[in-house]
């Protein structure tokens, strides 16, 4: 059985261009780039090299790139510099949506000196202005709010945001994992202080990300003991990966106007054909500036895991938004910042489409789709065929 | 991706008795959209109170539907009296058992049963008894109570993958585990009720029967009961444990520790050398 990947939010394949960057530092380029000798400081040059492409990628500077091993790490090393550098400031402020290494964190540090503002977001995702711009205060520590939205692709107005922050002298940081790579980034007259990416979200191996930090941020490192990265992360070069990253952003950077066409038209394709068949499905922060990749339906009457174990049987991944998938016992927080009813959120389903997606796969999702929604409502006490209207994200 | 038995992949990709019985005498409806599964189950039970027919509808995970197929399955040519008696651990057992956090799959089942059962002996739908103790489910504390004591459960982790109580907000939690201490505390004196010597010397043998025996037979050995005074075991070595240099360890380790497990903890066991 062939697969068919639309979890491309989840991970990407590495793609074949990165693997072949990244495999002569497993054998022969295997130097440790502090070394003396010239062995190992000819793989520092490669490094450097990889820095500026992740740096052009986003129209910042070499020196503001720190390799870390993951965007969870980028995104608690941001966080926790800035509680470190801001001394006497004990105000966080996020959104109810974010990824569970910011959530998570923020939660954590909420019970012990800190107090945090989760910003909420409407029903399609979008972020309530208002309440973020009344939720700066003199005591505000730090802003860390998502590029774009790991489950429904919506894209917060981080530029907008962070000129707000930057005019009240308040750290920004953004979480930018699913952004990078998928739409186009300039960091050069921004007001954004910092920002995480993740390497397996943008065809890269997994175990590698970046922090960026602008020049003349405050910074406090996470990882302590090594002079690597400048002192602002101990820890011997993950060599490999960190080439691979440098070669993944050039290829971002070459491939953005096909993501930005053709995936979006794909994904386009993908979400009509869906609507147009199958009644009484709607797209979750359809309504919101979205990502090129990423389409959250929701099924009425059905449950999220019995789908994707469904869509298994034919080779196609995606996720969903359901509490079975998740181990907890609650749907997704996304969704349910969103309003979206947990009717609705229980049997929502993320595709997230790449550049590697094909027209071909797209018709075989969405000619397999129907029969399995209606496979398992016919198995729902709640289905009411009578009922059928589609909704769409408006 | 959770890891499913081949009888739960079976039972969810092809599930048995979808639907509902036409000429159903027998309805049970339990959980609801907002709590993630719901199960509707339908039977037709015959005059002499066999379950002719039974169907259902789940709305639910892989894992809810196919508790709900297996549980038709089950109780199908079944008497009243005989699927009263079956447990939300039947149901998971049937299935080649289920993930920890899926339990209350199973318990879903058993509570739709219970409630076509109680529909067709005319009772009217039960008004949830107790008080709701999580918020965020609807789970009250005499389901928390019932589930501990049917599944022997330890804490507020397991209370959730049976129940679901505690599996949102969380501020639940502390009610819980009072309660989780409340039935444990109940349980002991319960469980080992003051023996008589005659129920106390027939319980000995029927754990030596049961427990014991099967175990040293199968290592050549055997023995046999000869007295009990008061809490004193006297055994006679039989077979290879009559000559056997471990023999004490097995008397101490085998013997007395199942005594205590299924009799009394107070039990010494002491070799009678013939």
């Amino acid at each position: 059985m062939t697969t068919v990947y639309m979890d491309n939010n989840a991970t990407t394949q590495v793609a074949p261009e990165v693997l072949e960057a990244m495999l002569p530092y497993f054998h022969d380029l295997y130097g440790n780039p502090s070394s003396a000798h010239t062995f190992g400081g000819q793989v520092g040059r490669r490094i450097r090299e990889a820095r500026e492409r992740v740096a052009q990628l986003l129209g910042a500077l070499p020196d503001e790139i720190i390799f870390t091993s993951c965007g969870s790490e980028s995104d608690n090393t941001a966080i926790m510099s800035a509680l470190h550098t801001e001394e006497g400031k004990n105000h966080i402020v996020t959104s109810r949506v974010e990824h569970p290494a910011v959530k998570v964190l923020c939660g954590q540090l909420g019970k012990h000196e800190y107090r945090v503002t989760e910003i909420p977001v409407d029903r399609e995702g979008r972020l309530d202005m208002d309440r973020y711009k009344d939720s700066l205060t003199q005591d505000t520590a730090i802003v860390s709010l998502m590029w774009a939205n790991n489950e429904t692709g919506a894209i917060f107005p981080v530029e907008e945001a962070a000129q707000m922050a930057k005019s009240r002298g308040i750290v920004f940081h953004t979480d930018a994992v699913q952004a990078v790579g998928k739409i186009p980034i300039d960091l050069k007259n921004s007001a954004i202080d910092m920002l995480s990416i993740s390497g397996h979200k943008l065809h890269a191996p997994k175990g590698v990300g970046v922090l960026y930090v602008r020049k003349g941020t405050k910074y406090a490192p996470f990882l302590i003991g090594g002079h690597q990265e400048r002192g602002r992360r101990g820890g011997t070069e993950n060599t490999a990966s960190i080439i691979a990253l440098g070669k993944a952003c050039e290829l971002a950077g070459k491939h953005m106007e096909d993501e930005n066409t053709r995936v979006k038209a794909l994904r386009d394709k993908l979400e009509q054909g869906i609507l147009e068949k199958v009644p009484q499905c709607r797209v979750n922060g359809g309504g919101a500036e979205r990502l090129p990749n990423t389409s959250n339906i929701s099924f009425e009457s059905i449950e999220g895991e019995a789908i994707l174990l469904l869509m298994d049987e034919f080779g196609i991944c995606a996720s969903s938004g359901s509490a079975c998938t998740s181990g907890s016992l609650q749907p997704s927080h996304v969704l349910r910042a969103m309003g979206v009813p947990f009717t609705m959120a229980h049997g929502s389903i993320r595709f997230s489409l790449s550049i590697y997606n094909t027209e071909e796969e797209v018709d075989f999702v969405v000619e397999k789709i129907p029969p399995i929604i209606e496979t398992l409502r016919e198995l729902s006490p709640f289905w009411k065929p009578e009922e059928g209207i589609c909704a769409t994200g408006t | 991706m959770w890891e499913y038995t081949e009888k739960v992949k079976e039972h969810f990709l092809k599930p048995k008795n979808a639907g509902e019985v036409e000429d159903a005498n027998a309805v049970g409806e339990v959980g609801s959209m907002a709590c993630g599964d719901a199960l509707k189950l339908t039977l037709k039970v015959d005059e002499k109170g066999k379950i002719e027919d039974a169907k259902f509808q789940t709305f639910g995970c892989a894992s809810a539907i196919a508790s709900a197929s297996a549980l038709t399955e089950m109780i199908k040519g079944k008497s009243l009296e005989e699927a009263e008696k079956i447990s939300n651990q039947d149901i998971a057992d049937f299935l080649g058992g289920l993930p920890k956090e899926k339990m209350h799959c199973s318990v879903l089942g058993r509570q739709a049963l219970e409630a076509a059962l109680a529909n067709y002996k005319g009772e009217p739908v039960k008004e949830q008894e107790g008080e709701i103790v999580c918020e965020c489910f609807g789970v009250t504390d005499l389901e928390i109570e019932r589930a501990i004591r049917e599944n022997d459960l330890k804490t507020v982790e397991e209370v959730t993958d049976y129940t679901k109580a505690g599996g949102g907000c969380e501020s639940c939690h502390d009610r819980i585990r009072e309660i989780i201490a409340k039935v444990r505390k109940e349980e002991r004196p319960l469980a080992r009720p003051k023996l008589s010597n005659i129920k106390k010397i027939r319980m000995i043998e029927e754990t030596i029967e049961s427990e014991i025996r099967p175990s040293l037979q199968h290592d050549g050995g055997d023995i046999e009961l000869i007295d009990v005074i008061g809490n004193r075991v006297l055994v006679a070595t039989r077979g290879s444990c009559a000559v056997c240099n471990a023999a004490q360890i097995t008397l101490k380790s085998l013997v007395e520790g199942k005594l205590h497990e299924f009799v009394s903890p107070e039990l010494v066991v002491e070799e009678v050398k013939e």
